[in-house]
């Protein structure tokens, strides 16, 4: 934790050129989109809008890849496969999701989850 | 068996994943669920089969991963040990499976695909195959959790672990973004930067293993990212909570050593404060926690908790000592696992008051349940203690410094005899008329083998270690 503080603040000393320049901005972008999503998590009540919290998380980290991808690594192409496969995946997940939440609605007529609350003891 | 990188673990993969399809195709054509059940069994022999054929060298598919799956001896035994264990578990309980609902073969098929995942999980070298893994064993869970469809409480569990899991996977995604940041490579070997503005970004790479280390404890469930375990754990049919507290479980402890086995120094010493802490922060939620509980099936949500807190303690000593403890420790817990969740889907009441007088009513069931909960409890002569054993002693290997550590997982380890000897205290020495269902011989008999595995592991681990070596 405390080498891990020293690298955070270490990190603007750092020669990191023209490259890590352009960089720095699209981790600011996707860092700033990845807890907007996760607060969204935290804050709304309606389960569509958590699902679509969870998916800017999701994307967020695809910005990420394809960026890292372009500017530190750009002799293959494993990033952007990566994001290819998080899209699929996020696909399969909201399916799932929206499968779960339809039923939840056939019996509560609600999709808010402090409506949701029979497992509280 | 020779250890060859360049091949995948083919056979359990391909063929988990191909009887998943089979089964619910069969689904179509079987009505009965004596014959859904009969062929889920069939299926898992033959998974089984071909996978000790591959694990012997008879047969195997050979695929180009181009190093994403590496075989090795550790992952094959441990596929052994999962697939055992599934077919295990359904033998036990296939009956209260198909009755959970109107789709019985589409359960089981979901069990064959999350078995897939955790067999991606025991062989993965990559980390795209890691987040495959780890979505392939879970997104089905999600709906095996809410799959009983009247029921609020299952469908109120299928989204608490739904919005948890997912949003796990979404950190988990971060640290891997952040690794391949670091380092540009997925692959989890060791690598070096080439050009300076490659060097400048290194130091993303402990940050993103910080990011995969706290997103794994929430797979495995462990403090201070455990609060979904009870909640889901209590609210899915308990047969599915049967299989998700253990093969899940231990998979996703393998995904856990086998990272963390090639890439804890990256973190450098803040591996070493991070571990203790979730160490005994995991002990403490799970065991203070699971003595206020009045149901059975919600303190053996909170007793899984504990037991990732000794689980964890593989992570310490990742080599062949840990390795060896973390296989002892899959079979003792999830055989005792297995075999609690079976009794307890019998019971009509899961509360400790429903198992009151339980050794006049029914005394098979008794007894063996009470060597299922000695073992969790780790008491001498049955398989928990030397599990429980194996996890300190690693620990100390690495260091004699943590002894402190290991004394207070020993104490925890004696307040956990007080809520499992509750259960106990209740069938034996209190009256009451326990209410089961219909229980039938061939149930019985299995529970006197898993009891009897059970001892034989307790009394010789050797045996089971062994065959690792053999």
């Amino acid at each position: 934790m405390i080498e891990l503080l020293f690298h955070i603040t270490a990190f603007k000393s750092l020669p990191l050129g023209e490259v890590g320049g352009a960089l720095t901005h699209i981790i600011i972008l996707s860092t700033a989109l990845f807890f907007i999503g996760m607060y969204g998590l935290f804050t709304r009540r309606n389960m569509i809008t958590m699902l679509m919290s969870i998916e800017l998380m999701l994307n967020s980290v695809n910005i990420n890849f394809v960026a890292f991808n372009k500017y530190l690594y750009p002799d293959k192409m494993d990033g952007i496969f990566f994001s290819i496969f998080i899209i699929a995946i996020a696909a399969a997940e909201a399916a799932v999701a929206i499968a779960i939440i339809i039923n939840l609605y056939r019996t509560h007529k609600s999709i808010d989850v402090d409506d949701v609350t029979d497992l509280k003891q | 068996m020779p250890e060859r990188a360049e091949l995948g673990v083919m056979n359990a993969i391909i063929f988990s994943a191909l009887i998943g399809v089979v089964m619910m195709l069969g689904g179509i054509v079987i009505k009965s669920n004596a014959g859904i059940k009969l062929l889920a069994i069939i299926l898992l022999f033959i998974l089984l089969g071909s996978h000790l054929a591959e694990y012997y060298d008879l047969f195997n598919i050979h695929i180009q991963t181009h190093g994403m799956l590496a075989k090795s001896r550790f992952g094959m035994f441990f596929n052994t040990i999962i697939i055992s264990l599934t077919l295990l578990y359904v033998l036990l309980s296939g009956d209260e499976i198909v009755k959970v609902g109107t789709y019985g073969a589409e359960y089981f098929a979901l069990i064959f695909f999350s078995l897939c995942g955790a067999t991606i999980l025991s062989s993965y070298n990559n980390l795209l195959m890691l987040f495959l893994g780890v979505e392939i064993m879970t997104i089905p869970l999600f709906v095996l959790t809410s799959s009983e469809k009247k029921n609020l409480k299952s469908n109120e569990a299928g989204l608490k672990y739904f919005l948890m899991g997912s949003f796990s996977t979404g950190i988990l995604l971060m640290g891997i973004a952040l690794y391949y940041g670091g380092t540009g490579l997925f692959a989890i070997e060791a690598s070096k930067a080439a050009n300076e503005a490659q060097q400048a970004f290194r130091i993303l790479l402990p940050l993103g293993l910080l990011f995969i280390f706290i997103s794994l404890s929430f797979k495995v469930s462990a403090a201070p990212f455990h609060f979904w375990t009870p909640d889901v754990y209590d609210g899915a049919p308990s047969v599915f909570t049967s299989f998700m507290a253990t093969i899940v479980k231990t998979a996703g402890f393998i995904a856990f050593i086998k990272l963390f086995e090639l890439r804890s120094v990256d973190m450098g010493y803040s591996w070493k404060i991070l571990l203790p802490l979730i160490i005994i922060l995991t002990l403490l939620a799970g065991n203070i926690t699971a003595v206020f509980q009045q149901s059975v099936k919600r303190m053996l949500a909170y007793s899984s908790i504990a037991h990732a807190g000794f689980m964890l303690f593989a992570l310490y000593n990742p080599n062949d000592f840990g390795k060896q403890g973390i296989m002892l420790y899959t079979v003792a817990y999830s055989l005792a696992t297995i075999g609690t969740f079976a009794v307890l889907t019998k019971m009509k009441d899961y509360t400790y008051e429903g198992y009151n007088g339980l050794a006049k009513t029914k005394p098979v069931l008794a007894a063996t349940n009470t060597i299922f909960i000695l073992s969790l409890a780790g008491i001498p002569l049955t398989a928990g203690f030397f599990a429980k054993y194996y996890m300190l002693a690693s620990a100390l290997k690495e260091s004699t410094s943590n002894l402190w550590l290991v004394i207070v997982a020993v104490l925890f380890a004696a307040v956990s005899v007080y809520y499992y000897f509750r259960v106990i205290q209740a069938m034996y020495f209190k009256d009451g008329n326990a209410e089961t269902t219909e229980i039938k011989p061939f149930f019985k008999t299995l529970l006197i083998i898993i009891a009897a595995l059970i001892i034989v592991i307790g009394l010789m681990p050797s045996l089971l270690l062994d065959l690792f070596y053999a």
